[in-house]
């Protein structure tokens, strides 16, 4: 069964002005999202920059007003009163490691919070799990009494995965978890992401504008522009076969780890933006947002207008 | 040869645990040349950001012990006063962490607004509000006349980052030190920011210091690189040969860590062990050794400190000459470095 569903989610913030300070319009920062994660999947969630994946991820956690739509958890509709239960089984990862941990708190405080919500451990149980955790993310145990100034923002995003996966939830949503970390502790992170993730059959909402990593990770793929998708498809069809003038244009946009390529890369990359510019219109409606997404195989979904 | 914009000689940077000082930036040296991109990568905690804190005067606590040389004047140490003359102006950053860095209470135009007036006090406000808009749009943000009025908090984790690198950027800086500028960014925009401080450097001939872990941005941005590992820098390279011809076996670990697009690995490689914290962080001998136990004791110096391989080429500790990887054949490494 379908670990999460999410059906035509819309979340607008209003644009408030004048002197009254009513509201005069919308930021439409999610608009008109759906997509499903089966268990035991990792589902990544890329695009633009400001595009809504956060909003989406907060929505599903609960922690934003839903303009319109649903959210399933298994059979669980998670937008109407939501379950404390449920709640346990989502958890998230957040993109800024700094504003997520409380400094006033100790790393252990922070770590063993969740623990102490929903489990019921004795002094020196909670320090041996809080040590094993830190283990696992690569810190040592003499972290736990320090404050999160006192780290490097890679060692703040290691806390934040270590309180996340504490209580061993079904769905992570990860929020560039990673995107702090310097490539040999990434690797360490992501390998122990994987490994858990057979362990424990956890499903990852992967949110990341790295796409090595997001290609190292995901089984499947969804991108978003302006608060909709353009494209979701098997990392494979994503990569290899980018059908959006918007997926080329991330795509051919990828760092290239040879210096020896830069003129190459820059040429290519010029060629795409002029053709992404040329055919903009194709692609986008007059307000310069994406069409429903239309199916080209069984899993490769693009958003382009009717024909005819 | 003219003088280096910013010339760091010994710098050490400490940070008071308990009743004692830890240095976290420990006899690092340093030059960049204007019209330079010098990138500085290494394993998170080294002290990277705790470096660029230091050239930006911004440690308040800290002990900061070296020169720092900027424009041939040590500015290390200098009291406030003076050095809020350079910073935001001449010498400006972008920092790691858009929200610890911006004033939750005050709207994002007010913020750039503080940094442009700073040093222009002539500037008639209406004009310096075209200027923020114009900034705002050279950083992409849509909607600016919009943002301009918004709070840090309504802004999506990438605008956040570019407000910050509107700010950095506004007052036109000799040395632009960028700190993971584009971490929060989509590759496109990510692309379009590097163009930009591309030509900072092209048309004013500005100095950028470039601290990232993405060794993509660094391949294609950089002009050198230098590797920092345990407050130390174990390698020096232009960026061709750093890439091509790595030599520190904490530079050729990092390297082969990358997640390859091209390529399906099943388990990334990972540096054995875990980064000592500052307090344990080993002071003599070589501080990698622990992460390569596999290797004989006697390879490493006494007191490891860098030598030139190659003309401008810099390695620190001669483990070097004898590192492999525990999954490589050794008689073949070996034959191979008597080869050469
Ligand atoms: N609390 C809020 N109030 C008003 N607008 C908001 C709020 N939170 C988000 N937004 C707006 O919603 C849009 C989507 O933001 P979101 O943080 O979801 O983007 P994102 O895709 O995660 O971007 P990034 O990759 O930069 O993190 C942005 O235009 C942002 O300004
Ligand atoms: N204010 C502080 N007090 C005590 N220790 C600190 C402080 N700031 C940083 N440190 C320590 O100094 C070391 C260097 O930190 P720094 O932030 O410079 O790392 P970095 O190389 O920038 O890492 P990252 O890539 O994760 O950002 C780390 O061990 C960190 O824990
Ligand atoms: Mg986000
Ligand atoms: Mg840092």
């Amino acid at each position: 069964m379908t670990l999460l569903k999410v059906e035509d989610l819309k979340v607008h913030f209003p644009i408030r002005g004048g002197i009254l300070n009513r509201k005069i319009d919308a930021i439409r920062a999610v608009d008109g999202v759906n997509f499903e994660i089966e268990p035991g999947e990792t589902y990544g969630l890329v695009g633009e920059s400001g595009s809504g994946k956060t909003t989406t991820g907060k929505a599903v956690m609960g922690l934003n007003n839903i303009t319109n739509g649903e959210i399933y958890f298994g059979d669980e509709l998670l937008n109407k009163g939501n379950k404390v239960n449920i709640r346990k089984d989502i958890q998230m990862i957040f993109q800024d490691p700094y504003s997520s941990l409380n400094p006033r708190k100790r790393v252990i405080d922070i770590i063993a919070e969740p623990l102490r919500n929903y489990e019921n451990l004795s002094k020196d149980e909670e320090k041996k799990r809080v040590k094993d955790l830190l283990e696992k993310v690569g810190l040592t145990a003499e972290s736990m009494l320090k404050y999160p100034h006192e780290f490097s923002g890679g060692q703040r995003q290691r806390i934040g995965v270590a309180r996340a996966i504490a209580l061993e939830p079904k769905l992570i949503i990860m929020d560039e978890p990673v995107s702090a970390l310097d490539v040999s502790v990434q690797a360490q992170v992501l390998n122990f992401m994987q490994d858990l993730q057979k362990e424990l059959n956890l499903t990852y909402l992967f949110i990341s504008h790295d796409l090595s990593v997001v290609k190292h990770m995901c089984d499947r793929i969804g991108i978003m522009y302006n608060g909709r998708y353009v494209e979701e498809g098997t990392t494979k069809e994503i990569f290899n076969d980018p059908q959006h003038i918007y997926t080329k244009r991330l795509v051919a946009a990828i760092p290239d780890i040879d210096p020896k390529n830069r003129k190459e890369n820059t040429n290519f990359r010029e060629q795409v933006k002029e053709e992404y510019t040329n055919s903009y219109y194709d692609y986008f409606d007059e307000d310069g947002l994406a069409y429903q997404l239309k199916p080209i195989t069984d899993t490769h979904r693009v958003a382009l207008p009717e024909r005819g | 040869m003219s003088n280096p914009l910013l010339e760091i000689k010994n710098l050490k940077t400490s940070f008071r645990i308990g009743e004692e000082y830890y240095a976290a930036v420990d006899d690092v040296s340093l030059n960049v040349n204007e019209n330079e991109v010098l990138a500085i990568v290494g394993e998170s905690g080294s002290g990277k950001s705790a470096l660029a804190f230091s050239v930006m005067g911004l440690h308040n606590r800290a002990k900061i012990e070296g020169e720092i040389n900027f424009k041939g004047r040590n500015i290390a140490n200098i009291p406030t006063k003076e050095m809020n003359k350079f910073r935001g102006n001449e010498l400006s950053m972008i920092f790691q962490d858009p929200l610890t860095a911006l004033n939750p209470l005050m709207e994002v135009g007010r913020q750039i607004d503080e940094v442009l007036i700073l040093h222009n006090k002539n500037m008639p406000k209406s004009k310096r509000k075209k200027y923020i808009i114009e900034l705002l749009e050279r950083v992409e943000i849509p909607r600016p006349q919009h943002v301009y009025n918004q709070f840090p908090h309504e802004l999506s984790g990438g605008m956040r980052q570019r407000v910050i690198i509107a700010i950095a950027i506004a007052n036109q800086p000799e040395l632009l030190i960028a700190d993971e500028p584009t971490t929060a960014l989509d590759v496109t925009i990510q692309a379009q920011i590097l163009d930009l401080i591309r030509e900072l450097k092209d048309d004013l001939g500005s100095g950028v210091i470039l601290i990232t872990h993405d060794l993509g941005v660094v391949a294609e941005m950089a002009d050198r690189v230098a590797v920092m590992y345990a407050g130390e820098i174990v390698e020096v390279a232009d960026v061709d040969t750093l890439f091509s011809d790595p030599q520190h076996p904490y530079t050729r670990s990092l390297l082969s860590s990358i997640p390859l697009l091209d390529d399906v690995q099943d388990k990334l490689h990972v540096i054995h062990g875990i980064v000592p914290s500052l307090k344990n962080l080993p002071r003599t001998g070589c501080r990698f050794s622990s992460r390569i136990p596999w290797m004989d004791e006697d390879v490493h110096e006494e007191n490891p400190e860098l030598s030139e391989v190659s003309p401008g080429h810099f390695v620190r500790c001669t483990c070097y000459k004898h590192f492999y990887f525990p999954d490589e054949n050794k008689e073949e490494q070996d034959h191979d470095t008597t080869k050469s």
